[in-house]
């Protein structure tokens, strides 16, 4: 009887955020970028807002995940015993570290002098061949991402080098354009060389404002993209990602990483936690150490009694929070100029790929997540499939069932906000696009017609349909 | 939501269409935000002498570091902290304090890793003090804040704080720093940590300096559109004292830190002042709700409100409202010093019971707070009506 209790009331909630607004009919402009769970938010906040209708209990929780998402950890041993266990290799030491106020990284400045060393950009590495489970074949030495810091007593893998090259091209209206491509190299190196045949994938910290909504939305709905760029017939050819996730132990759909490389946020999370901050995990015990570095290896844990340095239930907390960061409505849906640009990206084929809007359904796994995700009609702009983007994007580097030359469509909600939280609008895998008309430019391989449509249109036509963009 | 609240979410609903935009007799939304911004302003600026206050007493500490000296330096900090409590019920709406070019992170960026800024126990080389190569300026030290790590903090009122305290080991009082750790020949950098605090605390002047002029009256800036903003202007206003109230006030600073009973998670940890920075809150919220702010002279302002804004539409609304935001301050002024105590023990430690009944009150306004928007007919909040 309680059971049944419960959920009509959680229908009577669904039936009344649908009649407050979650309804296409009540919001045609898509203002309710995440339905009913929508905040009202922008500047330097914009992305941190947990969603609009949690529970007093779940805002609690939310708090408390936040806590230890954006806390420093520290080397042990330490007299911090709730964050021990830094390293010994790592790239931030806390989940902010990369993703700032919930927020998205950038590329250093690449004309500092001396340069500045990434921080939010992190360096992906495999060797040609598949893992055990179809995955990427770290690199030997290495593993398969690289770090530039370690505790004291522990070498450091390294430092990355970044140059930049100018790419020129110019619109059909005769105005110029220049494009900055990125050169990847690694110096300092603290175990010798890397593989003669070493991949190398570039990855920016994306920001996470709607991640739970994604990975609510049905994975039938990513299917039917695919089947529905299939039937088109046109150069537009979506691919899912079927990926490994440790949690749920079976192959999944690809939905997070810039090629769809991993299923959940619970595995994304935890991975990143061992990977760039060398926080030990149940599902990840032992820190990426390869068996080339012995000074890793031998250094001390930070775990009590021999057990992960993260516990289940706060590393479930982290995931939580994460997945309840809210997307922010749209701004400014209301301008002529918006509206435009908001023709001009269906006329140039921009929502074959970033396929604007789905009703979420069920999250993958109750206990990590709200029903409050549930049953909403959100607005991300995004296929999650993955896309041949050409060679002027690709990193050569395959992951799962994504090639070299494919990549995930990154949602576009949010994108207007980052500039207010991050101070920057960088763009892409590797952050190289400086804004959407950037962005847009680097677009080749199937979304070359699209690219060429954006060559020909004019000032402002380009303006408007940057300002669609920016106003999601 | 139960059935009750959604019926009355949706007569809220009717009321505001048949009403129109809010008005009242002699009170509407144009007034309340003009006076609103009559109290931000003065926020500002009774911050900003304040800070200037601080900045000379700190300027006299690096001039002849000595004990007395740092004593008056800490008090000037306390003082200081006072009014810029207060002023954070002016967050959360991307306004000049927070808005993509706003200095909030620089200001009062918090938790704050110690290490980042200067050595720690059992690490005399950290932090950027210890980098004799690094240039100590205003530039770099704004752009080091935040950098690789949200806790990475090495601007703002908690790093002017942990220059003055230092870490607290002291169960029974706060971090007690040796003014020696300034002195030539007695500490390592001492010359650079003298200038670490007096670049700190410049800094900090000129940021509270450019959120006064935002607020400036009479010229073209910010205030002067927020004036003009009708509604949309009392919708911000709500989103700042309710987003302040439940997610900052109550969650971050509050049940994070009674989750955790860890001192790392105390608001101001060094110099065991968390207990006036949620007084200064919570009065910040009240005097937002009720058009008043009593300045650092003693005067007082008061103008039209929104206690008033909302009685006109529901005053039995309203009262509710101005009994609740006055619980929380009452709640919050019998927690006790150290927080860092406080918050330790079993559920039912005295302590944290305090903590927790302060919580309960504050959380309990942010909904009053959405059913006050409601009555006005606004709903674009970062809360929704549960």
């Amino acid at each position: 009887m309680k059971r049944l209790g419960l959920a009509a009331l959680a229908g009577l909630a669904l039936a009344a955020a649908a009649s407050r607004g979650a309804a296409p009919d009540d919001d045609p402009a898509g203002i309710l970028t995440g339905g009913a769970t929508t905040v009202f938010a922008d500047g330097r906040n914009a992305f941190s807002f947990p969603l609009a209708t949690l529970s007093d209990e779940e805002r609690t929780r939310f708090a408390v995940g936040n806590s230890f998402f954006r806390r420093n950890w520290v080397e042990a041993p330490s007299s911090t015993a709730a964050r021990d266990g830094l390293g010994p290799h790592f790239i931030a030491r806390s989940c902010g570290g990369c993703h700032v106020q919930d927020g998205r990284g950038a590329p250093p400045d690449a004309t500092r002098r001396p340069p500045e060393a990434p921080v939010a950009l992190l360096m992906r590495l495999s060797v040609p061949g598949l893992g055990e489970h179809g995955d990427v074949r770290p690199e030997p030495v290495y593993g398969d991402q690289f770090n530039p810091a370690a505790v004291p007593g522990v070498r450091p893998e390294g430092r990355v080098t970044i140059r930049v090259e100018p790419v020129a091209g110019r619109f059909a209206d005769g105005t110029r354009y220049r494009l900055m491509r990125p050169v990847y190299g690694f110096a300092e190196l603290g175990y010798g060389p890397m593989a003669a045949d070493v991949l190398v994938g570039p990855r920016i910290a994306p920001q996470l404002a709607g991640v739970g909504l994604l990975e609510a939305i049905p994975e039938a709905e990513i299917l039917k993209n695919a089947a529905d760029q299939a039937a088109a017939g046109g150069p537009v050819r979506g691919q899912p990602n079927r990926v490994w996730d440790d949690l749920a132990g079976e192959r999944r759909l690809g939905r997070f990483g810039w090629k769809a490389n991993v299923a959940t946020l619970a595995q994304q999370t935890a991975g990143a936690f061992v990977g760039d901050i060398g926080i030990t995990s149940a599902r990840h015990p032992q820190p990426p150490c390869t068996a080339a570095q012995a000074d890793c290896r031998a250094a001390p844990g930070g775990g009590r009694d021999g057990g992960p340095e993260i516990d289940e239930r706060t590393l479930g907390d982290v995931v939580f929070y994460q997945a309840m960061l809210a997307p922010a409505a749209r701004r400014r849906a209301d301008d002529p100029r918006v509206q435009r640009g908001q023709a001009l990206f269906h006329a140039a084929g921009c929502a074959a790929c970033h396929r604007p809007s789905y009703v979420t359904g069920e999250s993958p796994f109750p206990a990590l997540a709200s029903p409050k995700l549930a049953g909403q009609r959100i607005h991300p702009y995004t296929d999650l499939l993955l896309h041949d983007l050409g060679e002027g994007l690709a990193d050569g580097r395959p992951d799962f069932q994504a090639s070299g030359r494919q990549w995930k469509t990154p949602p576009l909600w949010g994108l207007g906000l980052i500039r207010g939280v991050n101070g920057h609008q960088r763009l892409l895998h590797d952050g190289r696009a400086d804004g959407v008309l950037e962005a847009v430019l680097w677009h080749g391989g199937e979304a070359e017609p699209a690219r060429q449509h954006v060559l020909r249109l004019n000032r402002a036509e380009r303006d408007a349909l940057v300002r669609f963009v920016e106003s999601l | 939501m139960n059935k009750r609240q959604f019926l009355q979410a949706g007569a809220a609903a009717i009321a505001a269409l048949a009403l129109g935009p809010a008005r009242a007799d002699g009170v509407d939304p144009g007034a309340v935000a003009r006076h609103y911004a009559v109290l931000v302003q003065a926020g500002y600026d009774d911050t900003l002498a304040s800070a200037l206050a601080l900045q000379a007493a700190v300027q006299a500490f690096a001039a002849a570091p000595a004990a007395p000296a740092l004593a008056t330096a800490r008090e000037a900090w306390r003082a200081a902290r006072e009014v810029y409590g207060q002023t954070e019920a002016f967050r959360f709406y991307g306004g000049p304090i927070d808005d993509g070019q706003g200095p909030e992170g620089r200001l009062n960026a918090w938790p704050l890793d110690e290490a980042y800024i200067d050595s720690v126990r059992g690490k005399p080389g950290a932090g950027l003090v210890n980098q004799p190569k690094l240039a100590i300026t205003k530039a770099t030290l704004a752009r080091l804040n935040e950098r690789g790590g949200e806790e990475n903090i090495s601007t703002g009122w908690h790093a002017i704080e942990f220059m003055l305290w230092g870490q607290d080991f002291d169960d029974a009082g706060p971090g007690d720093r040796s003014p020696d750790d300034f002195v030539d020949g007695r500490a390592p950098n001492a010359d650079r940590r003298r200038r670490y605090l007096l670049t700190v605390s410049e800094l900090l002047v000129d940021d509270l300096r450019r959120l006064s002029a935002a607020w400036a009256p009479g010229v073209r800036n910010y205030r002067a559109r927020f004036e003009r903003g009708g509604v949309e202007s009392v919708r911000k206003m709500i989103v700042g004292i309710g987003s302040l109230s439940r997610g900052e006030l109550a969650g971050e600073r509050m049940e994070v830190a009674l989750n955790t009973q860890d001192q790392e998670d105390e608001h101001s940890c060094f110099s065991d002042n968390t207990h006036r920075d949620i007084v200064a809150n919570a009065l910040g919220i009240e005097n937002v709700w009720l058009g008043r702010y009593a300045r650092r002279d003693g005067s007082v302002l008061q103008g039209a409100s929104l206690r008033e804004l909302v009685a006109a539409r529901d005053a039995a609304l309203a009262e509710r409202v101005t009994r609740q935001v006055a619980a929380s301050v009452a709640a919050a002024r019998a927690i006790q010093a150290p927080f860092d105590r406080e918050i330790v023990g079993a559920k039912d430690a005295p302590g944290r019971q305090r903590v927790q009944k302060t919580i309960d009150s504050v959380v309990q306004q942010s909904r009053d707070f959405v059913d006050a928007a409601t009555a006005l007919g606004i709903r674009r909040l970062t809360l929704a009506q549960p």
